[in-house]
């Protein structure tokens, strides 16, 4: 290998010899490179440049029309000293417990009560029911969400047929429940994708294990901590990534139903990028907003890939 | 293995219990949009059905203009992927090539990458170069995220074809484009497949990059145009519910036919990044 490469840069061989391993080497290696160039170039172009651009843009004041002015790290400074973007972090941290933690927990404990529910008749018509949300567009189950929250949807109502008129209100114009509901949406939204994703792993796990485990005696308990939540694993660690990077990345969701408001209440981090760079002008505020949230998810999906059994890669 | 009717019951209790509670918002849905359209009264059971809302959302929300955007798009983002995802898949498969490593690696930063990474200079790049407010904006950038996925998702399909059937195919003198076109993709077509309805999905779906890139009407997707109606007819839930059912109504058809694909799709799609 290393002599062939040699051969290839240090154009030693004799001008007019027989076309050379080397030569037909390097030739497949062009002809196969061909194959990714289009995907390549997509990705530079569209992904990969814009991405190093906003790490550029992020040290800099610009309106998005004028000259920009160097800023240096004034615009990471403020994420931290800016109330309003502070904020919108924190808010994002409310939100991965509705988003991931809740779910992730009523699913395993269902999982725990139904593990063998991959069996039943009629799994495949739940199994579509319980999945069907995540086909849904984000803008028309926001707009769903507005309706059922509105003074008189499908909640309030709810809660007067049963007698408590006293906790009807606004959810999505009060202080107090916006970051709440826009949270539970999210919570709607992934119970049933993990419930459907720990399913099957259970379906996985030899029934024979099982089985063995009750004629040994094992309570329930015993039976999910020694053999299903190990088997487990791999799931878990997917629902993590996809729920926690989701709601990192929450933006359709609030900006239909919220705009951040009332107030500053529900704003989030891809929010608060968006508007800034598209609405109030402040374009170099806005990319160091996205640098910290990509930086932040990149982070949180490679630490939650480390909790990943080896073996299933 | 046998369940106990005790634990049977239990077990469609709770199955029961939470598909209503996915289903009930839907449902919901449904029935405000059969209901006679008014903004102050509130949720409640209709008299009559009425499919009024759906003529009027139709009509008064431009949605044929919205879905003709959203066809457009969608299909021309999911002929290109696949053409450049089968390709590059089996570049990653088959084929050695100088520094497909560090190729690879910038097409899986392409996977993680979220958009807002990459969103705000790349709308200042299209306006520099004249293409917002084009369909090109829309598709060009979400054919390079589904090209992320599209090429992972056909390379994992390509490692596992019979390595034999491809070596003989070389050996009756089969070109390298010959072999992919001819051998290996006709049986790889239903996992081709997937991968369509997973990125038609996706474009779909999809809002912030619309959002972002048009500001014409004539230009928007069905999902941003469901956005500017609700901005207009903000506390009209009849009529809201309406469009975003007409939205919603052709991938969640797709999705009952072939929800074994979409669920598994989705499922090992994320697994395998």
């Amino acid at each position: 290998m290393t002599v062939t490469t040699r051969l290839r840069s240090g154009e030693t061989r004799p001008a007019g010899a027989a076309p050379s391993r080397a030569r037909r080497r390097r030739v497949a290696s062009l002809k196969a490179f061909l194959y990714v160039a289009p995907a390549l170039a997509f990705s530079l172009i569209f992904l990969i440049v814009p991405t190093l651009q906003t790490a550029w843009y992020s040290l800099y004041d610009w309106n998005g029309l004028s000259v920009a002015t160097w800023a240096g790290v004034q615009n990471y400074i403020d994420i931290v000293q800016d109330e309003q973007l502070r904020d919108s972090f924190m808010h994002v941290g409310v939100l991965v417990v509705f988003y991931s933690f809740l779910p992730i927990a009523i699913a395993l404990l269902l999982t725990m009560v139904i593990s063998r529910a991959h069996a039943l008749r009629g799994m495949s018509f739940f199994r579509t029911v319980l999945f069907l949300p995540q086909v849904i567009a984000s803008v028309v189950i926001a707009t769903t969400w507005l309706s059922i929250y509105s003074p008189n949807g499908l909640l309030n109502t709810l809660l007067r047929a049963i007698g408590l008129d006293s906790l009807t209100r606004v959810w999505l114009g009060d202080f107090n429940t916006a970051l709440v509901s826009v949270g539970f949406v999210g919570t709607w939204l992934n119970v049933g994708l993990c419930l459907v994703l720990f399913l099957s792993g259970v379906g996985n796990v030899q029934p024979e294990l099982f089985e063995a485990a009750r004629l040994d005696g094992a309570s329930g308990l015993q039976e999910f901590f020694g053999i299903t939540l190990p088997a487990l694993r791999g799931q878990i660690t997917v629902a993590l990534t996809l729920t926690v990077v989701s709601s990192l990345k929450t933006f359709d969701l609030v900006y239909i139903t919220t705009r951040g408001g009332p107030g500053n209440s529900t704003s989030v981090p891809a929010f608060e990028a968006y508007n800034r760079a598209f609405n109030s002008g402040q374009v170099g505020s806005a990319a160091s907003v996205a640098v910290v949230l990509t930086i932040g998810i990149l982070l949180i999906t490679a630490l939650i890939g480390r909790l990943q059994p080896k073996d299933t890669e | 293995m046998k369940l106990s009717l005790g634990e049977k019951l239990v077990t469609y209790l709770v199955l029961v219990i939470f598909a209503a509670f996915a289903l009930v918002p839907l449902l919901g849905v449904v029935i405000t949009a059969v209901s006679p359209s008014s903004s102050t009264s509130g949720f409640r059971m209709p008299q009559s059905i009425d499919l009024g809302n759906f003529v009027e959302a139709w009509d008064r929300g431009h949605f044929a203009q919205y879905i003709v955007s959203s066809i457009i798009v969608t299909v021309t983002v999911i002929v290109v992927t696949t053409v450049l995802s089968v390709m590059a898949g089996f570049a990653f498969a088959r084929l050695k090539f100088f520094g497909s490593n560090i190729v690879f690696f910038v097409l899986l930063a392409g996977l993680l990458l979220p958009a807002e990474a990459f969103i705000i200079p790349l709308y200042f790049n299209l306006r520099s170069a004249h293409v917002t407010d084009s369909y090109w904006a829309l598709i060009l950038p979400q054919i390079a995220q589904s090209l992320a996925f599209g090429i992972f998702w056909m390379r994992n399909q390509f490692m596992s074809f019979p390595g034999e059937v491809i070596e003989a195919a070389r050996l009756d003198g089969a070109t390298d484009l010959r072999t992919l076109w001819q051998i290996i993709v006709p049986p790889s077509i239903p996992s081709i497949m997937t991968m369509c309805l997973l990125v038609a999905m996706w474009t779909w779906n999809e809002f912030l990059i619309p959002l972002v890139m048009v500001t014409q009407d004539n230009l928007r997707t069905a999902p941003l145009g469901l956005a500017f109606f609700q901005g207009q007819h903000a506390t009209d839930y009849s009529l809201l519910a309406a469009a975003g059912i007409i939205i919603a109504a052709p991938i969640v058809v797709l999705y009952f036919f072939l929800q074994k694909r979409f669920i598994s799709g989705m499922l090992d799609g994320i697994s395998s990044r």
